[in-house]
Formats: structure tokens, C-alpha cells, sequence
């Protein structure tokens, strides 16, 4: 995974709350068996509405999504991740995500920063007035900077190490493979096991 | 220190824990479906590691099937069910496959199976893996690199939960079923409610409940914002799972039965949060809108978006009719459905099968209306047969299908077209979610087949003396 440091990027402004994984990216789109190529899925209804925010061009380049409360619920599906991404999203600010997805963005590197709504609502503002504004995520210092406004954000501080030295979970646990090893003999034996394929 | 059911099962599986870290979570039992393992073997394969645990893994097809006898057609979803019957071949997991007596939806076959098991931790690259909380196991949904995670190393790093009772004391009055029940309890704390938390279903009602109707309450703790939902194991539990295939035998059962009975929050634990419903006080549910927490009892009618205080949730509303088509105040009990959807992990096992054809026996499905009714595994697929509820479906005039995830999901051929309304027995309402431009009203086994019979939400009661 890439090191995450700091992003600068225009900024999104999405003003809907619940906006869950399935808007995000329908089912129809997560066939794909390889980890690339789902943005044309990014938000597939909505992006035939020409009101909707991706379509105005000053927004197209946008890198910093900016939603309402409860981005991310539903299914569990990390294509929802991987599109964002796809789309050229490295950071999404808001004041509640789900919990699956907020973990899934930080396997795959894509920052979802806390803040306040109230700062999420200066923002939108922000970002409709002056669009094309650009905002900047720091991670070292928890800050989000966009014209003269600068918020601190709130971030899992294990991911946020993760992130910034850019390491993979799974390298991390085979660290203690003796410990889980030493788990496995401990297990009951009532415990159910399938037979394997071969 | 008194302990919490999640928090006992927690404990029994940290493998490692240090300040500042996640637990190092063991994992009982990884079941796998062709939509969210792909790129997880892949990633074994860029590293050169092999699945640790493959008697801890499970494969079953579900989403991307036809429900219809033949082959998938769909060339992308072929791939994608080929791959994962690639992927189990080389790497030594077992694979459910389509025509398999064992196939079904995942959160279907792992219990019928006897796989779900008390104090076990489950997880599974779907979010309604919550359902296998149904048996006082700590069961969630992941994202692919998760599943990969576990595949690699059968462990998750994870902070711990934080917990929540929910409280349903009470007796339920009649066609009130774990749907209502379920329903109502997301209402009430709402889509983010149960974010961070894991939730205990307690109370006499609950207890009341058969293994089938706990699993339905289970299944939707995630559109509640809650990654598990869990109920503690009873009588009722050890009765369901006795006997099963992957169920311990002889002496290992008793020994497996001392180890659950300990298996329930210690008198005088503390639990993060607490809602309590009086079970007598609840109806028929059904959802209005396009997210699982805009639900009402069948009685009410559609609500107008401008009584909501909360300025979110008055647009959140106003966009919701508008997609929905609906206006304030129309009787919910008045609105016409296109097509009813019987199935799904949430309804599609057999007791709801019997549930609906207990309603429809002897009635028509109302002239207009598409019905379809999709077991949720092969194998209860052929215990509706064996009983002859197929026959009771036809005879009504719905479809009678083969198993999978069907309508639940705009995934395979069981879609809605872009307006078309439906009442589904499944768990999600969003837009789209079961075809572009759908229409979801989500309904109990009982409302759905009353609804198919009217042509409009209803529920059984308002059937009584049509036959």
C-alpha cells in the first residue's frame, strides 16, 4: 500500500446523508474479478442526473469528497472503495461513516477523516460558492485546510499509522504467526472443521 | 468483572493483544461467495501464501445465479462463479456449486449445515453475515482485503466492539413476526444507531422466538448500523443445531452444550447502551422510503417529509417519495405493488416459505402482480417441496424458482425495471438495489403474500374471510 502523508485536491461537495454502498456502487458493476477498473459504477444512477455534482465539470478532477452523516452503510463490498479510487478519491470528510467501510478505506489507502457536521456544512458552502476550491488533508496533524478555514478531523489512530508508513495487515500479523499457532492448540475439539477440497 | 455475551465470545478468540493495537482476533469459521473472494485469492497468489485454515473455509455460488433451471448466460457472472471454483480447486476450499444439495445463499447453508455454532466467531466478505449472531455467535460481514486477511492468516486485528441491549419484552400479538420486530427496532434507533456496537437481542420475547425467526432479527442488525447482532444460546439453540451435519457428535456434544450453557451476559454486566421495546405495542412494518429506518406500521400512512424536525432527515425524506413516487399522507395500506419478492437470507428459509403459504393457500395471487418465491438454499428449496408448498405457490399463481439471492440484489436475472414497485422479504431498500429505478417496500413473509393477494400492502388479517 502507498504511503499517505498529505493530499491536495479539489474538493466534492455531496450533500446527502445515508448515502449507502449500494449508490455508491450497484450491484450490477461488482463483477469484475480483478481490484481495478469500477469507476464507470461510481454513483452509476446518480451520474445520470446532469444536476448531480460529478457532472459539473469544474467538479470531474475533484480528489476530496465531501459527504453527509452515514456514508458507507449497507453492503460490504469494497468495490465501493476500489471506485472511489478508480475515480481519482484519495480522502472522504464526514461526521459518520459505517463501520465496514471505514474499515475497507483503510486496507485499501483511501482516507475517510472525521469531522464535525458543522464543519462538513462549511465546507459544502465553501465548495458550491467557490467551486473548484482545492483542500488539503494532513494526516500528521489530524488537519483539513480549505480557503481560510482549517479543521482538525478525528481518524483511528492504528490506521492513521498504517497510512502514513503505508504497511500491509497482513505482513503485520504474520509477525506472530507463533502466537496464532499456539491459539490453535487450545481450540476445542468439538469445534467444526470441513473437509477440504483435497 | 461481569461480562457481556459479545464480550465473552471476544475473549475466548484473542489471540494477541498490546496497548495501542487492535486484538488479534481468531476466526472460527470464513465462508466464501464468488463476489467478494476473487481479488482476496489473487492476492495470495501475488504473495505466495496458501489459506491457512482451508477445514475453517466455505464457498457457496449465490449471488450472481439464475434462478431458473439452466446455465448462467451472463458472460461476466459466469466468469465470476468460475473463478471462484478455480480459485477453491487450487486452493483446497470446499465449494458448494450450483446443483450441489448443499448450494443456498451463505448465510442460509452455514446454519443448516450445523457450521453455525454457539460462541463461535464467523465472518464472511457479505454484511449480513451478522446473521449467524442468531446462535450466540459473534458473526460479521468484511471487505475482500479482510477476506484475504483471514484466508492468509485466520485472524483479523479488530478493536473491540462496543455493546448494546436491546431489550423486547412482551407478548407479540398475532401476524406480528421478526421482520416487525426487526423493522421496528431500526426505525426506532435508525440507519447509524447501532454504528460501532454490537447488539444483544434480549428479552421474553426474543426467547419466544424459534432458531429461524432469531436468525431474520440477526440478519438486519447491519441495517441498523451494526456490524453484529447477537442472541444468547438456549434450549431452542442446542434443539436446532442437535443432529446436524458439522453438529459435535456423541461425547463431544455434551461437552460442546457444558461449554454454551456459560454463554450469556453475566447478571449485572453493563452494556454501552440499552433500548427497550414493549413487544405488545408492535404491527406489521413496512418501509415508506429508501433506506431501511423509513419504516411504519402498516396502519400509518405515508408520513410528510415536512414533520421531521431534523433538517437531514426532512431532505432525506422529500428525496425518498420523490424516488419512491409516493405522496404525504397516502394510506400505506392503499399503495399498489407490481411485484412481490419472497425470499432472501433475511426471509428465505422455511419457516417463512410456510409462514407465506399459510396465507396464500386456497387465495390467487391479484390479477397485475408477479409473485416470486425463491427458497434460500437447495435444501429448503426441497423441504418446501417435500411438504408441497410448491404446489400451494403455483396453484396461487406465483413462480416457484430454484435457489440463490434472486431479487434481493440487482445482480443476476431477477431484477426490477426502472419504476416497477415491489414488496420484498429482504433487507434493503435503497435506489436500485433490486434493479435501476425499483421501488422496495420491505415486508415481512405474512405481508408479502397478503400483499400479493390484494395487489396492495396488506396483511393477513385484512384477508379474513376471503378464502
Amino acid at each position: 500500500m502507498e504511503k499517505f502523508t498529505t493530499h491536495t485536491g479539489v474538493g466534492v461537495p455531496l450533500r446527502r446523508s445515508n448515502v449507502d454502498t449500494d449508490q455508491i456502487i450497484p450491484a450490477v458493476y461488482l463483477k469484475r474479478v480483478t481490484r481495478t477498473g469500477f469507476d464507470d459504477g461510481l454513483f452509476a444512477a446518480w451520474r445520470g442526473d446532469e444536476t448531480f455534482v460529478l457532472n459539473n465539470p469544474v467538479y470531474t478532477r475533484g480528489s476530496v469528497l465531501v459527504a453527509g452523516p452515514d456514508f458507507g452503510t449497507g453492503s460490504s463490498r469494497e468495490h465501493a472503495v476500489w471506485a472511489l479510487m478508480d475515480y481519482g478519491f484519495r480522502v472522504v470528510l464526514s461526521s459518520k461513516f459505517a463501520d465496514i467501510f471505514r474499515g475497507n478505506s483503510g486496507k485499501s489507502g483511501l482516507l475517510t477523516a472525521q469531522l464535525r457536521q458543522e464543519d462538513i456544512e462549511l465546507l459544502w458552502k465553501l465548495l458550491e460558492n467557490s467551486p473548484g476550491t482545492e483542500v488539503t488533508v494532513d494526516l500528521e496533524h489530524r488537519m483539513v485546510t480549505a480557503g481560510e478555514h482549517v479543521f482538525a478531523f478525528e481518524v483511528d489512530e492504528y490506521t492513521r499509522w498504517r497510512l502514513l508508513e503505508g504497511l500491509d495487515d497482513i505482513s503485520l500479523t504474520l509477525r506472530h504467526a507463533d502466537e496464532i499457532k499456539n491459539f490453535e492448540t487450545s481450540r476445542p475439539a468439538w469445534k467444526p472443521r470441513v473437509e477440504p477440497a483435497r | 468483572m461481569k461480562k457481556t455475551l459479545a464480550e465473552k465470545v471476544w475473549r475466548q478468540h484473542v489471540v494477541r493483544a498490546a496497548d495501542g493495537e487492535p486484538d488479534l482476533l481468531y476466526i472460527d469459521l470464513h465462508l466464501l461467495h464468488e463476489v467478494t473472494s476473487p481479488q482476496a485469492f489473487d492476492g495470495l497468489r501475488l504473495t505466495d501464501r496458501s489459506v491457512r485454515r482451508p477445514d475453517l473455509t466455505v464457498a457457496t455460488e449465490d449471488h450472481n445465479v439464475p434462478t431458473t433451471p439452466g446455465p448462467i448466460t451472463d458472460p461476466v457472472s459466469l466468469t465470476q462463479v468460475e473463478t471462484l471454483r478455480k480459485n477453491c480447486a487450487e486452493f483446497g476450499v470446499r465449494l458448494f456449486s450450483m446443483g450441489d444439495a448443499e448450494q443456498g445463499i451463505v448465510h442460509i447453508i452455514g446454519p443448516q449445515l450445523g457450521l453455525t455454532q454457539p460462541g463461535a466467531t464467523i465472518v464472511c466478505g457479505d454484511s449480513h453475515t451478522s446473521t449467524h449472531g442468531a446462535f450466540g455467535a459473534l458473526a460479521f460481514g468484511i471487505g475482500t482485503s479482510e477476506v484475504e486477511h483471514v484466508l492468509a492468516t485466520q485472524t483479523l486485528p479488530l478493536k473491540p466492539f462496543k455493546t448494546m441491549a436491546i431489550n423486547v419484552d412482551g407478548d407479540l400479538p398475532d401476524d406480528v413476526s421478526a421482520k416487525d420486530i426487526i423493522l421496528a427496532v431500526i426505525a426506532k434507533i435508525g440507519t447509524g444507531g447501532g454504528q460501532g456496537y454490537v447488539l444483544e437481542y434480549r428479552g421474553s420475547a426474543i426467547r419466544s422466538l424459534s432458531m429461524e425467526a432469531r436468525m431474520t432479527i440477526c440478519n438486519m442488525s447491519i441495517e441498523a448500523g451494526a456490524r453484529a447482532g447477537l442472541i444468547a444460546p438456549d434450549e431452542t439453540t442446542f434443539e436446532y443445531l442437535h443432529g446436524r451435519d458439522y453438529a459435535p457428535k456423541g461425547s463431544e456434544w455434551d461437552a460442546a452444550v457444558t461449554a454454551w450453557r456459560e454463554l450469556r451476559t453475566d447478571d449485572g454486566a453493563e452494556f454501552d447502551a440499552v433500548v427497550d421495546i414493549d413487544a405488545a405495542t408492535l404491527a406489521p412494518f413496512v418501509t415508506w422510503g429508501t433506506n431501511p429506518g423509513q419504516g411504519l406500521p402498516l396502519s400509518a400512512s405515508v408520513p410528510d417529509p415536512e414533520m421531521f424536525p431534523d433538517e437531514g432527515d426532512r431532505s432525506a425524506a422529500e428525496r425518498a417519495l420523490s424516488y419512491m413516487g409516493l405522496e404525504p399522507g397516502t394510506r400505506l395500506r392503499d399503495i399498489k405493488v407490481d411485484t412481490v419478492f419472497l425470499g432472501s437470507c433475511t426471509n428465505g428459509r422455511i419457516e417463512d416459505l410456510r409462514a407465506a403459504a399459510g396465507v396464500i393457500k386456497g387465495r390467487q395471487v391479484a390479477a397485475g402482480v408477479r409473485m416470486l418465491v425463491v427458497p434460500g438454499s437447495a435444501r429448503v428449496r426441497l423441504q418446501a417441496e417435500s411438504e408441497g408448498l410448491d404446489r400451494v405457490f403455483a396453484e396461487a399463481g406465483a413462480e416457484w424458482r430454484l435457489a440463490g439471492c434472486s431479487m434481493c440484489l440487482g445482480m443476476n436475472p431477477d431484477q426490477l425495471t426502472p419504476g416497477e414497485r415491489s414488496a420484498s422479504t429482504s433487507n434493503r431498500n435503497f435506489e436500485g438495489r433490486q434493479g435501476k429505478g425499483g421501488r422496495t417496500h420491505l415486508v415481512s413473509p405474512g405481508v408479502a403474500a397478503a400483499t400479493a393477494v390484494r395487489g396492495t400492502l396488506s396483511s393477513p388479517a385484512d384477508l379474513a374471510g376471503s378464502r
